[in-house]
């Protein structure tokens, strides 16, 4: 399609309307992850005297930590519980609401609104639900005979990021999947359904292929989310603990750099954090550029 | 073998549109039958509930003598060929055959066996290991008709199955349709708004106009004898002339700004009584103007090749003249008609009725 193009002429203009949103990038974006990057290779002395030149001697010692790797180990764990969670429950919710006829916009709009809700208060809102003493939930497990407390339990720690984490997210999917869904001609799951497929083999034989670009668009958005913007869910409930069960990735950098002050371990773990966003990020596009389109 | 049936069927959707009213119709085995109407006029949804893709409001639709209301489309022994083929885009030609075949349990060598037979009937040899998105519109509609050939159903419905290709290839397939659906000696039902595919493709027609059926018979008795004036001008092309006159007595029609036409039905009328007169295009003879029962004045004339049609107006009234190439008839001449008494049609102006 040939869009209508309006041309400045100049540069002057352009820039001047650009020089906002680039400011913007400069300043809170470009500008800390150069200091990063020069501050993963330095090291401050105890006192914040000197810092001198180290090399890569920080992401040595990154490698060599034991509690960094548990860490990282944590992540891959949490993201993927995440990512799986909110894909599944998502899917099943836009499957659900597609199936029916009346009140569709109703339940689509119902189930949109957790994504309004800000990771941290939500993360606050099932940490109460939860809570060890008073929260209602917590009354129903232990009715069913589980002993929750997250205090002192890690994988339940684990399982309420995990829920806070996917709570958001779910209705993010649920919105790209019934997009997807809707997008699927009738005609091709008639024909199906005269070629003797049942419901759930016209799921898994058409629908479910049919909507692989759309969820490994998902996928990546989900684990990027896991991995970068789940610092506040963190912080609002467990602080990464008990001990470092729910030390998150993005946590840890935090805590190393504004409480332990060991800024150059801090910086070579955001250095990190960046490679993995910047490789999740060219995949997806590699993938976008070469998707199939039906 | 299969013989469809339908009996009083009726359709309310949800919203409370009635799109059929009440339909009753049978399907000899092997017959190609098509259904055709305006737009709108409950042909898909007639279809749709023959392929059991739309429930049933009341009557019944039986298959080979058994009513199949409440069976699923997978066991009614239907395969069906939609507008837009629905192919599956993510399978090769030769899944998309398969699939059916594949979901029924049929033994591996038996599939391909019928696949490659499929292939070879409808010349899709070179393309079993290609994508529908390689596929041209016509070699689409190959393969859908090629999915329906492979479960060897005891009908075939199709949906306006050649509305997406161009003029030329249309011509074509309709051709391809007719001698496949003869050498299977399959029963059909299709669809069309097309009253030319209609007419080439039926052994027997159906005209349906908003959810009833106004006739049913083989395509020639249908031009030749249409029993509403919704038929007549429905079927035919250029469309049948109607003229509103009066009988006289001694079978005359007397049309109002003077003209005549000897209809021998209008002889057992009344003197009086107000008839709508109907002439195909093709029927009415030019003749010299002077002392021509019918005389028209030419607005136009449109070439079309072999043919002219001459639009004029006959008794206050548009009339379209089909005629010669060798035709002088200029815009603006009057020229005379004659009409045979037996090629004319008689119309009641109430109920759309003919008079016979
Ligand atoms: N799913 C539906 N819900 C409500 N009304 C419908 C539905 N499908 C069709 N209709 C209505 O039923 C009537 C008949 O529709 P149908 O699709 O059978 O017409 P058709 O004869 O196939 O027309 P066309 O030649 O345009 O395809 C129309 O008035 C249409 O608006
Ligand atoms: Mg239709």
């Amino acid at each position: 399609m040939q869009a209508k193009r309006v041309t400045f002429g100049g540069t002057a203009l352009p820039l001047a309307l650009l020089a906002p949103q680039l400011a913007v990038t400069v300043v809170f974006f470009v500008w800390p992850a150069v200091q990063a990057v020069i501050t993963s290779f330095q090291r401050e002395d105890a006192f914040g005297l000197k810092t001198e030149f180290v090399g890569l001697e920080n992401f040595r010692d990154l490698w060599a930590d034991p509690l960094y790797l548990e860490s990282f180990g944590t992540t891959m764990i949490f993201s993927a519980a995440v990512a799986v969670s909110a894909l599944v429950v998502g899917l099943l919710l836009a499957v659900l609401v597609d199936r029916v006829s009346r009140g569709a916009e109703i339940y689509s709009a119902l189930l949109i609104w957790p994504y309004a809700v800000a990771p941290a208060l939500a993360a606050i809102l099932w940490a109460f639900l939860l809570n060890p003493s008073i929260g209602p939930l917590t009354r129903l497990l232990r009715v069913l005979g589980i002993a929750w407390n997250y205090n002192v339990d890690g994988t339940q720690a684990l399982i309420l990021i995990v829920f806070a984490s996917a709570w958001k997210q779910v209705s993010y999917n649920f919105l790209f999947f019934l997009a997807g869904l809707q997008s699927i001609p009738r005609s091709l799951l008639e024909a199906a359904s005269i070629d003797a497929a049942g419901p759930w083999r016209q799921f898994r034989t058409i629908v479910f292929p049919l909507l692989a670009p759309t969820t490994f668009f998902l996928i990546v958005v989900n684990v990027v989310y896991a991995f970068f913007d789940t610092f506040g869910v963190v912080h609002a409930t467990t602080g990464g603990g008990p001990g470092q069960s729910t030390t998150l990735l993005v946590y840890k950098v935090w805590k190393d750099g504004f409480i332990g002050l060991n800024l150059g371990s801090s910086s070579a773990q955001s250095v990190v954090l960046l490679v993995i966003v910047i490789a999740l990020t060219a995949v997806q596009f590699r993938f976008l550029e070469r998707r199939i389109n039906y | 073998m299969g013989s469809v049936t339908l009996s009083n069927l009726r359709k309310v959707y949800a919203g409370g549109q009635e799109a059929v009213r009440g339909v009753s119709f049978d399907v000899a085995d092997g017959t190609f039958c098509v259904l055709v109407g305006p737009s709108g006029c409950g042909k898909s949804t007639l279809l749709r509930m023959i392929a059991g893709l739309e429930t049933v409001s009341s009557g019944t639709v039986a298959i080979d003598g058994r009513t199949v209301n409440d069976v699923e489309p997978a066991d009614r022994d239907i395969a069906m060929v939609f507008q837009n083929y629905a192919l599956y885009p993510h399978m090769r030609v030769r899944d998309n055959l398969a699939y059916g075949l594949r979901n029924r349990k049929t033994p591996k060598p038996e599939i391909e066996t019928r696949v490659a037979e499929a292939a070879r009937i409808l010349g899709l040899g070179e393309m079993l290991d290609r994508y529908p998105r390689q596929l041209s519109g016509g070699q689409r509609q190959r393969v859908a008709m090629g999915r329906a050939i492979v479960r060897k159903p005891q009908v075939f419905l199709f949906d306006e199955p050649l509305s997406n290709l161009d003029a030329k290839l249309r011509v074509q397939m309709r051709v391809e349709i007719k001698r496949l659906q003869r050498s299977l000696g399959v029963t059909a039902v299709y669809v069309t708004h097309d009253q030319v595919e209609a007419m080439t493709l039926s052994d027997q027609l159906v005209v349906m106009s908003a959810g009833r059926v106004e006739q049913v018979g083989t395509a020639i008795e249908i031009y030749r004898r249409p029993m509403t004036r919704f038929v007549a001008t429905f079927i035919g092309s250029p469309p049948m002339n109607i003229l509103a006159g009066t009988v006289e007595p001694g079978g005359i029609v007397a049309l109002p700004e003077g003209g005549r036409v000897t209809v021998p039905a209008a002889a057992a009328l009344a003197p009086g009584t107000p008839v709508e007169v109907g002439i195909r295009p093709e029927e009415a003879t030019r003749r010299a103007a002077d002392g021509a029962s019918l005389r028209m004045r030419v607005d136009f004339a449109e070439e079309l090749g072999a043919t002219r049609l001459l639009h004029g107006k006959l008794g206050g009234q548009d009339f379209i003249v089909q005629t010669q190439l060798l035709d002088q008839a200029a815009d603006g001449d009057a020229i005379g008609l004659s009409v045979e008494p037996s090629a004319v049609h008689l119309f009641d102006p109430g109920t759309g009725h003919r008079i016979d």
